[in-house]
């Protein structure tokens, strides 16, 4: 009886242990992902100087004439980016705002999860999308427009963010108190003067954090730009030309037999660094700023 | 006093036809939002049913756009998402025992919480270089079906564990309390009552990672799944393709001929997406009503 006890106890023991590991396995991870990063890029700079990684203007590791400067890389993974941004901030802000202060409740319900499949559409079909439906219907009012191009995965990109930056705003808005909307209606305001001026504003720190994880999920979509944008690095800022991200062109080493151990290689991890770092640093920051509201209001 | 009664029912209709005409702006909107949407499935639709067919189906890819099918790469999707299921579920649903059941709040599990947050927000190309460094390269996988399934498996490890963890806080502590007062032990009470109740959430919350996984083409191209495969996988360390990659190679060819069977390939995905999600909100359903009738 005794015994049985004592090995139940062992079992559970044992059980208890497997599943730390199995949380302890999310830390590996990011211990791997860290520690192959900069293994990898730390052999890069020994061949390549830092001042040239960040001040040449050209980025060209494949072709005889080699350049190492991510400018160009960086300029292309901005412009889809903020193209992304600019469709999606407005756009996802006047959702919230409509969704949590003005709709009726069951509009509120059916529109949230609609919305939500805007999110669950695969990146390549935005890819198609942005290719082979949208840069068409561009061309015909700006006949400039170049079959790859900056413009039209950005503006797709932003379509698939919407969701995010609306659902992220309105849990914000959501937690401002009532309290406050009924102290500003008992004041003579409206409704648009209480979203405007009482909701958005109190609310401005979720919409913040909403805003910077949507950034950061613009840096690192890849299949979009992969597909639409080209694969031609080129510093500029001119959205109607093929540029490259930093994504595309980790995409496009990876397509070619690039043989591992060589320069060529090591550049990808080199970008990924970049893109790993920015984007954690974002997800950081967008994460303090939402345990901000959180201790203020609850 | 009658010129100001003026004004202000100036400024009151005023206001009156700002919230109006905001109204309105937001449900424009909406509407072109979800136009978008619908814009997006009805191309690929209206592009992609001619040439979806049962030779499509079974046929593999070929350099005559007109004879290209997609038998490799759904068979490859097939494949690496059971694999995927295989490794991740396990693991991610005991790293959500451990975190809501075991772990005492301490500097360990708000280090391990703080971490798995941070890993939802890696961008999924990045996986692919570890899963590249690691399982190609130091684990001497070469790009087969058990690399693309372990560089998956870590991809959805962090969504399979914050859906976990939410139906695991979902059943009643009241529960836990009165299975210990029968004088059950913690993991007698965690396997026969807590899990059984949260094992709708927990099958739901899996399949959903695993449609969120499905979608993926940059992870499994960053390590170097091919994108032209004429064969079946025919084991754990055979080279593969999915579904995405193929209707990228396919948009990615200059012929446009190329892109009906890419168009054609959306379709297919999307079905099986929509098939998914389907299977997850009938499951849910179905274990709901029966567990708390």
């Amino acid at each position: 009886m005794l015994l049985r006890a004592r090995r139940k106890r062992v079992g559970e023991r044992a059980l208890q242990f497997s599943f730390f590991l199995c949380g302890a396995l999310s830390l590996l991870t990011t211990f791997g992902i860290v520690a192959v990063l900069i293994f990898e890029t730390v052999e890069f700079f020994a061949e390549v100087s830092l001042l040239e990684f960040l001040t040449d203007t050209q980025w060209t590791p494949l072709f005889a004439q080699k350049h190492f400067g991510i400018l160009p890389l960086l300029s292309g993974t901005f412009l889809t980016s903020a193209i992304a941004i600019l469709v999606a901030m407005p756009v996802g802000l006047v959702c919230a705002i409509y969704l949590s202060e003005f709709a009726p409740e069951p509009v509120r319900r059916k529109t949230k999860p609609v919305l939500e499949v805007l999110a669950g559409i695969p990146t390549v079909v935005y890819g198609y999308f942005a290719l082979l439906f949208v840069t068409p219907l561009l061309q015909t009012f700006v006949p400039s427009l170049s079959g790859f191009n900056a413009l039209a995965p950005g503006m797709v990109m932003g379509i698939m963010i919407i969701p995010l930056i609306s659902s992220l705003s309105e849990d914000a808005m959501y937690a401002v108190p009532q309290s406050l909307r009924e102290a500003a209606h008992a004041l003579g305001a409206s409704r648009l003067q209480v979203a405007l001026r009482v909701v958005v504003p109190a609310a401005f720190s979720g919409i913040a954090a909403a805003f910077l994880l949507a950034v950061s999920r613009a840096i690192g979509e890849t299949m979009i730009v992969a597909i639409a944008a080209g694969q031609q690095p080129r510093l500029t800022l001119n959205p109607l030309v093929p540029v490259e991200t930093m994504t595309a062109y980790i995409v496009q080493v990876s397509l070619g037999d690039t043989p591992t151990g060589t320069l060529e290689y090591r550049t990808i991890f080199a970008v990924g660094t970049m893109l790993f770092f920015s984007t954690l640093i974002l997800n950081l920051f967008s994460r303090s700023l939402r345990e901000r509201i959180r201790e203020r209001y609850e | 006093m009658r010129p100001q009664a003026a004004e202000l029912y100036r400024m009151l209709t005023l206001r009156h036809w700002t919230e109006r005409l905001f109204k309105i702006a937001a449900v424009a909107t909406l509407v072109i939002v979800l136009a978008t949407l619908a814009a997006l499935l009805l191309n690929a639709v209206t592009d992609g049913a001619g040439r979806l067919s049962w030779q499509f189906l079974t046929s593999f890819p070929s350099r005559k756009p007109e004879e290209a099918g997609i038998l490799a790469a759904l068979v490859g999707t097939t494949y690496l998402m059971i694999l995927t299921a295989v490794v991740a579920v396990p693991v991610g649903v005991g790293a959500a025992i451990y975190l809501e059941e075991y772990a005492k709040k301490g500097w360990f599990s708000r280090v391990v919480e703080v971490n798995i947050a941070n890993l939802a927000g890696v961008p999924s190309i990045i996986y692919g270089l570890l899963g590249l460094e690691l399982f190609v390269r130091a684990m001497g996988l070469d790009r087969s079906l058990l690399a693309g399934a372990l560089t998956m498996a870590l991809l959805v490890l962090p969504i399979i564990i914050i859906a976990g963890r939410e139906a695991l806080r979902a059943v009643p502590p009241s529960i836990r309390e009165a299975s210990y007062a029968l004088g059950a032990s913690r993991w007698q009470t965690i396997r026969y009552q807590v899990l059984s109740l949260a094992f709708p959430g927990i099958l739901t919350g899996s399949i959903l990672a695993l449609s969120r996984a499905i979608g993926e083409a940059a992870p499994l191209i960053t390590m170097g799944a091919l994108t032209y495969i004429a064969f079946l996988p025919d084991g754990l360390l055979a080279p593969f393709t999915v579904l995405p990659i193929q209707i990228f190679n396919w948009v990615s060819r200059p012929q446009k001929g190329f892109f009906a069977a890419a168009a054609a390939g959306i379709i297919v995905l999307l079905v099986v997406l929509l098939l998914m999600n389907a299977l997850a909100v009938y499951l849910r359903q179905r274990y709901q009503r029966r567990l708390y009738l």
